[in-house]
């Protein structure tokens, strides 16, 4: 580990899967040895060509889908197991029991204790990584190719053979209410409950935290956690995808192995109904007396995974918060210098997720950073201009293979034809789909999913200095709130 | 074209597992250029995409008096334009072509690095050369000003904002004397930022900002020949000039332990344990990571284990060995349960010290952390760019051993590390010569570890 260091901005996320380029000999200008002519910048050559890798998908006869990508230069192996329930299956009264079930399955399995298995999987240099969202349960395993067997093994009693022990789970509540606690330290905690709260309301589960509640944790028992795995770790719910320095043939023959004698199960549907859109705008501050910055969100619900709109919105928010280049980091940042940097995303889901602007800015500039969010929200309706639109697509597309590059990043993009549905040309067809979008396609979709007068407004921060020139901006009703009013009193942690 | 060798030596057998032993290579050339700016090249063509990184071996160890997280600030300022690049281009040209960028700053150096398409290696050269040759004609007080208000942004948002994040900026002026490189924070102090000016910036880039102070890496789908000739047309015009001499810093050392606490937003309280230990790649340092592993490492780490799964008296524990040029820090960091107190954290974390000081670990708990450090060196190459990939590591291990390609010494490094090597480790560095911050409650001092004194 290196001493503190300072970074001149936070790295820019993409949101999508990748594809791999073909090897083209390398564009070549004649150069001579005299000084280089820097009037304007190189010629570039064509891009490299893209090529979709051979990726492979088949069906076990017990139902669980296997996707397949061989990745040889690194004696490395990646096996995402990823089962088709989240926190969206939590019943009523259990709201965090699919959180739960994910952390609690590597907390003892297959006859071992939580922390044999530990250690076991670290003797290997292999990790066994569970996460727990709203919609699917991934346990993730990273493992030299040389101990791919005996990780395997282990992979493969988490999955199907947790032991839920009862002073695990009553480990595990005191870690997450412990957690809960410590959210309000966090403004950014603390804006994402609340903006998540005020865009699906709580009744929907987009609008709560899949780690669930203190009372609900309370409620947990071991059955309940049993019952969940029973139900959905079934092996027609699941795909494995598989990456790394290894044949398809020797991939199939040890997914086999452990995973072919899963049995497949009736999976309960579970179904929502729309949540309501925001319909006029409303601004929420909440008070964290002292806090250097305010957290600002300003959003409403966006769009499902399914969109037809998914190309052009990409390029769309990469034009307005999605790069460095960006209009709002250019604005609030670059120009303004009210904030280390200020963005836009698109949370494409199973259904519509929200579509959010955000930055951290300096306390005493609030309003004004409010007013040029508003400004971009609005001037995006307008028009893009031609530069934009070349650079957002480019930046889209052409970067779309660095995401190609270690097995980790590989298997989580092929995760999403699982998990979304995807044709299997969708990698092979994306950077053309992505540079095909028009500017028509751009303002078409910004005017029909950006409406500015109908946002939720976030702002977590000191109230004492921002709330006048906040409510001065009349952009509509103002609630404040206290950190209490969002998070709950504190969470008792006890019993140990 | 593989991008590395994997040649397979020879079949260990240790504690019942045969495990291959693999030899790392990362192939490359390195010339250095008449201007004295040092280049390594790497191929390798598994994806389309060339990363070209730049260290500069300056970083915030080479700030004077009144201007700390001024080499920070440089970095910024580096962005906005040079003489033929206007401001915002810079990004703006690598968006396009399907490029990104960043940089970072600690205290011993500042890095950047472009990844692009390989069809746009050209561009990446000809913005770099363009800010290292050409800057100052485009300098101005503006442009001081707009990133000195970004970069104090940044200190709110990663440090003054952030529960618990105040620490490390208390932790640098305790552990280092005044006069010494590491005494103050790569961030700076905000009086400091202030301060920092348009002449600053010229006499800072005169002096540090030197081919022969730099070291570019080139690393990805590329032609050596060819990359290099463009290597040669797009610096051939950057003037040379002498570098720095070495940084002259007083031997660091901390006469006796140094209690204090600090009170902050948090609802629970902290405790750091921090120690003065061997710089990078001295010996000592690679003992310290393994100790650092073997203490809080996975759940059966000494210490995980005790205070966060058996005892329940702390939500976390973190330990690690923070290595630099000059001198190395090695902190020990855990958060307190509701109701539990820093007091009995801190004897907890003294016990197992004393434990490991008399008995050394098993040689499968060694074991097992090499075996994790066997594969995290798998892991980094995967990356040609970006920090810590390929072109960012060959740049790491030229500038502090000469040898770019450094990979099988530093891995050997840990191989080579016994139970008895890990013990002697402790007896050694981890004495009680060391800092002890509490971070705590607001108006709850009380909740401090032991008893504090105050400077």
């Amino acid at each position: 580990m290196l001493r503190t260091t300072g970074t001149r901005s936070a790295i820019w996320g993409a949101v999508w899967g990748a594809v791999m380029l073909g090897v083209v000999p390398l564009v070549v200008s004649p150069l001579g040895a005299q000084a280089p002519d820097r009037s304007s910048p190189p010629e570039l050559g064509p891009a490299p060509t893209l090529s979709l890798p051979p990726i492979s998908e088949r069906t076990l006869a017990n139902g669980l889908r296997v996707i397949y990508m061989p990745k040889h230069n690194v004696p490395l192996v990646q096996v995402n197991l990823v089962v088709k329930v989240g926190s969206v299956a939590d019943p009523d009264n259990r709201p965090g029991l699919a959180s739960m079930v994910a952390a609690m399955l590597d907390e003892g399995a297959g006859g071992r204790s939580a922390l044999e298995l530990a250690e076991e999987i670290d003797f290997l240099g292999a990790s066994i990584r569970v996460s727990g969202g709203r919609h699917f349960i991934t346990v993730a395993l990273h493992a030299p190719v040389s101990k791919l067997e005996p990780a395997l093994d282990l992979l493969a009693d988490v999955v199907l053979r947790p032991t839920f022990a009862d002073e695990e789970l009553d480990r595990q509540r005191r870690q997450r209410l412990t957690t809960i606690m410590q959210w309000r330290d966090e403004p950014r905690a603390i804006a994402r409950v609340i903006y998540d709260r005020t865009l699906y309301g709580e009744r929907h589960p987009y609008g709560r935290q899949t780690m669930g509640t203190a009372q609900s944790m309370g409620a947990m028992s071991r059955d309940d956690l049993r019952q969940f795995h029973g139900r959905y770790f079934v092996s027609n719910n699941a795909a494995v995808v598989i990456v790394g320095d290894i044949s398809e043939r020797d991939a199939i023959f040890h997914l086999e192995r452990v995973f072919g004698g899963w049995e497949a199960g009736a999976v309960p549907e579970h179904r929502f109904g729309e949540a309501r859109q925001v319909r006029r705008r409303q601004v929420i501050l909440v008070d964290k007396p002292g806090a250097a910055q305010s957290e600002i969100r300003i959003g409403r619900i966006g769009v499902a995974r399914s969109t037809a709109d998914y190309y052009p919105l990409l390029v769309m928010n990469t034009i307005l918060g999605g790069s460095f280049a960006s209009r709002l980091n250019q604005k609030l940042r670059e120009e303004k210098q009210y904030t280390y940097g200020a963005r836009s995303s698109f949370a494409f889901r199973l259904m519509a997720g929200p579509f959010t602007a955000s930055a951290a800015v300096q306390t005493e500039v609030t309003d004004s950073a409010l007013v040029e969010f508003m400004r971009e929200l609005n001037a995006i309706l307008e028009d893009v201009s031609d530069e934009e639109m070349t650079r957002a697509r480019n930046f889209v597309a052409l970067r779309f293979p660095s995401r190609f590059q270690a097995v980790s990043q590989i298997a989580g993009a092929l995760e999403n034809l699982f998990e979304y549905d995807l044709q299997p040309g969708y990698f092979n067809n994306f950077v053309q789909n992505v540079l095909s979008v028009t500017k028509e396609d751009v303002l078409r979709v910004a005017r029909q999913h950006i409406d500015p007068e109908r946002v939720a407004i976030i702002v977590v921060g000191d109230r004492s200095v921002i709330e006048d020139g906040v409510r001065a901006l009349n952009l509509g009703p103002v609630r404040v709130l206290s950190v209490e009013d969002v998070l709950g009193p504190p969470p008792e942690v006890s019993g140990n | 074209m593989n991008r590395f060798v994997i040649v397979l030596a020879t079949l260990a057998v240790w504690s019942g597992m045969a495990s291959a032993q693999e030899k790392i290579a990362v192939p490359y050339t390195r010339f250095v250029l008449p201007n004295g700016l040092n280049v390594i090249l790497h191929e390798d063509h598994t994806t389309a995409l060339v990363s070209v990184n730049i260290w500069y071996n300056v970083g915030s160890g080479r700030e004077k008096p009144g201007r700390t997280g001024f080499a920070h600030l440089f970095e910024h300022i580096l962005f906005e334009g040079s003489e033929n690049v206007p401001e915002g281009k810079f990004d703006e040209w690598l968006e396009a072509a399907g490029g990104n960028n960043n940089g970072s700053t600690n205290s011993d150096r500042t890095n950047y690095w472009e990844n692009v398409p390989s069809n746009a290696l050209e561009l990446a050269l000809f913005l770099e050369s363009d800010r290292m040759g050409h800057l100052l004609g485009a300098m101005s007080p503006d442009k001081v000003d707009g990133q000195r208000d970004v970069v104090k942004n940044e200190r709110r948002q990663s440090y003054e904002n952030r529960p618990y994040g105040m620490a490390f900026l208390t932790l640098d002026s305790a552990m280092y004397a005044p006069d010494h490189p590491y005494s103050w924070p790569t961030i700076g102090s905000m009086e400091d930022l202030s301060a920092a000016s348009f002449e600053d910036v010229v006499e800072f880039f005169r002096k540090y900002y030197v081919p022969s102070n730099a070291s570019l890496s080139i690393a990805g789908d590329i032609n050596p020949d060819e990359t290099r000739r463009l290597v040669e047309h797009w610096f051939s015009d950057v003037a040379g000039g002498e570098g720095p001499a070495p940084i002259d810093a007083p031997v660091a050392f901390l006469r006796q332990e140094k209690r204090m606490v600090l009170e902050d937003r948090v609802q629970l309280p902290r405790i750091y344990m921090c120690w003065l230990t061997p710089p990078i790649y001295a010996p000592g340092d690679a003992e310290m990571d393994v100790v650092a592993s073997v203490l809080a490492r996975g759940k059966t780490s000494r210490l995980y284990r005790r205070l966060v799964y058996e005892m329940e008296i702390a939500q976390d524990v973190l330990a690690f060995q923070g290595s630099g040029s000059l001198s190395s820090q090695f902190c020990i960091i855990s958060t307190a349960r509701a109701g539990h107190e820093l007091t009995e954290i801190e004897s907890v974390i003294q016990e197992e010290i004393d434990r490991l000081a008399i008995e050394p670990p098993s040689a499968r708990e060694v074991q097992r952390v090499v075996n994790q450090y066997e594969v995290s060196f798998l892991d980094r190459l995967e990356r040609v760019g970006g920090f810590g990939g390929k072109g960012d590591q060959l740049n790491a291990y030229y500038t502090r051993t000469g040898n770019p390609d450094y990979f099988n010494e530093d891995l050997a490094r840990y191989k080579a590390i016994s139970p008895t090597d890990v013990r002697a480790a402790i007896q050694t560095f981890l004495h009680d010569r060391h800092v002890i911050l509490s971070i705590v409650p607001r108006g709850k001092p009380e909740l401090a570890a032991g008893k504090t004194t105050t400077d």
